[in-house]
């Protein structure tokens, strides 16, 4: 197998990588990023709404709000240490992308412009905060392509359209690098690095309705897996309340915070009765699960009742084109209605994991180890959609997952180069390391009965109907004994098609094999947290249940191992918020 | 649906050829992408690029019965069978319907498409009025398809030599960016009988734009500029 020698390797192209790469590239180490897809590509493209920073622009506003509104939104899961150093970084990593470049929406005095989101609030649980940094509803674009000028810029080296396969360890534990494949020739090759960083994003596509890019396949988390290390939290799925019906294409909460609100068929504005006080901008948690009841009771809209309405024409059509233009876009082509003068169809749509790999806040992967429940995994680092940190916690706000990206992408960046300075040589790579990898490849030049492509389909409807809004212990263990005959099926598996120039249904059967341990660790997960909390909504266990469950999750593939540690409620420097109901 | 599709498959030998497809599917509310998707769904040999299928990520940009376009945002309710779908013209074909872009790419960094301005960073954020800021629209938006570059002629004859509109429609976003202190630079940069002065105006990568942006219009400004420059 080709090889090749970087100090530090990072594994992803999104927001996340390229900002903990921009971090490595402005110093002497060599940095290479492997990406599946040429970086502007990668699913940060999709985001739209904004990114969350408590600047004062619009409204008095500060950090420790922020901080308030973070840990309530992720009903008192989230670690209130990592959560702090979030918040408090947030507006420096903003001011930051600016001076990049980002173009930013600007208020009339020439600062950044803000709108209001869900789950945003003055005075700790106060009036409606307006804490959001946007870019129209272009955000996500506008700050992947300057992430990807500025490295440019720096010069980082870049493997596009590689696919990572392995992490690779020594017996002591240290990450060594990872195994990778060129998708245009088919060739593998090893990477070898002293501090690698993961940086995949998210897993989306486990679920039959999703707003991910269809790239998001969990391959961070499949590679974790193997390796033996656990994941964290992985019962927690967000779904988004918004996906245009039947597409699942996402319209951001910023159509909301402009102004735009929903309604039943009887013309009704629901959320009034779910979310007295917070209305249409209650945690999306909580407005997910309104519109799912709307639609189960009967008041959904259309011919089939599956569906709400997003009304915003009374915004007005300057409004929509100068701060929604590209909602406008994909409403009139994926839902043949224009805003201006109709509502959009939307309902909930898979869109986001708060669980994945631990880390600190460092991004250092972290994992049980004989001293304790959480020691650093020497070399490896995971950033963003794929870790854990953990800042999310339940439920995750929206605009604080482009915060999660920049904050803890510059954060690792930064560590590694601490890391590579203590650990200025390689360490031998053990003789068979790529091994694993190669059996893998093998496997999929095998001829089999079944079609990976089938599995796939299977696997997404499966999730889609045992792990969606509402779950029980029995929906959850009827999806895992289906996901049980899918491995199966996996194992007969083949490829009609063995060819080696940019054969994409072979990338597309190794990434069903991260999927489908993304799926187990999800039912597994579910299946043993019996209390509801944020996203995760158990129809037999409806309270949540501090005394037991105010702690993490973490699976692990050997035996779908359940193991907990516990949430960090002390913060780094500012008094702890003590768990309390939380209501909108 | 009567579908004809370019393959090309470098391993087996055989010289590019179009395959004729049929597929049974219901045009009502499905996009193009959707149809290829179903053909490799039964022949997995078909190989495209793909991600996002909502227009932003710019992966999948193909020829389209002659015409550049996304795959994901074009309604199958709008084109006439039996629809042909090429891989985009004017950069090798590496396998089906994907080309290799680098010669796409070369030309976009060679804008230096990067904000340049070396004065002290402020504590806060840099100031923009609205106004300012409106220059940017119609051009920072941009999500490097390639449409409107391989619907040029002049980029078809010179693709080593002219930048081609979406590499100018970046030059003109750092040149219109009041925070940008490098235009003359850039102008520089563009100041050339093949760069920036192969474009032509005949407007191709307007009609080929699936984001609805103008390159013409921005390649106009930066001629304009120069001129002024000159007198």
């Amino acid at each position: 197998m080709n090889a090749r020698r970087f100090d530090a390797l990072i594994i992803g192209g999104g927001g996340a990588g390229l900002r903990a790469a921009l971090q490595l590239a402005r110093s002497d180490y060599k940095v290479a990023v492997v990406s599946k897809v040429f970086p502007t590509r990668s699913h940060t493209v999709s985001a739209q709404g904004g990114i969350t920073a408590a600047l004062g622009n619009v409204d008095d506003d500060r950090w420790e709000w922020h901080m308030y509104d973070t840990v309530k939104g992720g009903d008192w899961l989230g670690d209130q240490d990592a959560i702090e150093f979030m918040c408090r970084e947030a507006a420096s990593a903003v001011y930051e992308l600016e001076h990049m470049g980002l173009p930013f929406s600007r208020l009339d005095n020439g600062k950044i412009y803000q709108r209001p989101f869900g789950g945003q609030s003055k005075n700790f649980g106060g009036a409606q905060a307006t804490r959001t940094c946007a870019a129209a509803d272009r955000t996500g674009h506008a700050l992947l392509h300057t992430l990807y000028q500025q490295n440019i810029a720096c010069r980082t080296q870049f493997f596009d359209e590689y696919f990572a396969l392995d992490v690779l360890r020594d017996a002591e534990g240290y990450c060594l690098g990872v195994t990778a494949m060129s998708i245009e020739t088919g060739e593998p090759l090893l990477i070898e690095a002293r501090a690698t960083l993961l940086a995949t994003g998210g897993a989306g596509r486990v679920f039959g309705n999703s707003s991910n890019a269809m790239i998001n396949t969990g391959d961070g988390l499949g590679m974790v897996l193997r390796a033996g290390l656990p994941l964290q939290d992985m019962e927690f799925w967000q779904f988004h309340p918004t996906g245009i019906a039947g597409v699942g294409c996402l319209i951001t909460e910023g159509v909301r915070g402009e102004g735009g609100c929903l309604l039943n068929k009887h013309g009704e504005r629901f959320m009034e009765r779910y979310a007295p006080h917070a209305k249409d901008l209650a945690g999306r948690d909580v407005v997910a699960r309104a519109i799912a009841l709307e639609i189960a009771e009967g008041r959904g809209c259309g011919p089939r009742g599956d569906y709400v309405d997003l009304k915003l024409d009374h915004l007005g059509e300057k409004r929509i084109a100068e701060k929604l233009p590209g909602i406008r876009d994909l409403s009139i082509r994926f839902a043949g209605v224009d805003p201006v003068e109709k509502p959009i169809p939307v309902a909930p749509t898979a869109h986001y994991m708060m669980g994945g790999i631990p880390t600190n806040l460092h991004g250092q992967v972290v994992a049980p180890a004989r001293f304790g429940p959480e020691e650093p995994v020497p070399g490896l680092y995971a950033v963003g959609e794929c870790a854990c940190v953990s800042v999310h916690g339940a439920n995750r706000l929206g605009g604080n997952s482009l915060l999660d990206l920049i904050v803890f992408g510059r954060a690792a960046g930064g560590h590694m180069l601490e890391y590579l300075r203590d650990n200025p040589y390689p360490r031998p790579l053990p003789e068979h390391a790529a091994e694993a990898s190669q059996a893998r490849l093998a496997r999929w030049d095998r001829p089999g009965s079944e079609r990976a492509a089938a599995i796939t389909d299977d696997l997404r409807r499966m999730m889609q109907t045992h792990a969606g809004v509402f779950r029980t212990d029995a929906v959850l263990r009827e999806g895992l004994d289906k996901l049980t005959q899918l491995d199966d099926r996996l194992a007969h598996a083949g490829l009609q098609d063995t060819s080696r120039v940019f054969n994409t249904a072979r990338i597309e059967a190794l990434e069903l094999e991260n999927l489908i341990g993304v799926a187990r660790a999800t039912l597994v997960s579910a299946i043993h947290r019996t209390e509801s909390r944020g996203a995760h909504t158990r129809e037999d266990f409806p309270a949540r249940d501090d005394e037991h469950w105010l702690r993490h999750t973490l699976y692990s593939r050997e035996g779908d191992q359940m193991d907990a540690k516990p949430v960090r409620l002390k913060p780094l420097t500012v008094e702890s918020i003590r768990p309390k109901e939380r209501v909108y | 649906m009567k579908f004809r599709i370019y393959r090309y498959h470098p391993e087996s030998g055989e010289r590019p050829h179009m395959q004729d497809v049929g597929l049974d599917i219901d045009p009502a509310g499905k996009m193009l992408l959707d149809a290829l998707l179903a053909i490799k769904a039964e022949d997995e040999t078909l190989s495209l690029r793909r991600s996002c299928r909502e227009g932003v990520c710019g992966s999948d940009a193909v020829n389209v019965n002659g015409k550049n376009r996304l795959a994901c945002i074009t309604p199958l309710t709008e084109l006439k069978e039996p629809i042909e779908v090429r891989p985009l013209p004017g950069l090798p074909v590496i396998r089906d319907l994907i080309v290799d872009m680098e010669p796409f790419y070369k030309q976009y960094r060679s804008i230096k498409p990067w904000l340049i301005n070396d004065e002290p960073e402020p504590e806060v954020e840099r100031l923009q009025s609205p106004e300012d800021r409106a220059r940017l629209d119609g051009a920072y938006e941009c999500i490097l398809c390639a449409c409107c570059t391989t619907a040029c002629p002049s980029y078809w004859w010179n693709p080593d030599t002219f930048v081609g509109p979406a590499g100018l429609l970046q030059a003109y976003r750092f040149i219109a960016d009041s925070r940008d202190e490098a235009t003359a630079a850039r102008l520089d940069n563009l100041e050339d009988p093949y760069r920036l002065y192969r474009c032509r105006g005949i407007m191709s990568c307007v009609d080929a734009c699936p984001k609805g942006l103008n390159p013409t219009e921005a390649i106009g400004r930066i001629k304009s500029l120069l001129v002024k420059r000159r007198v």
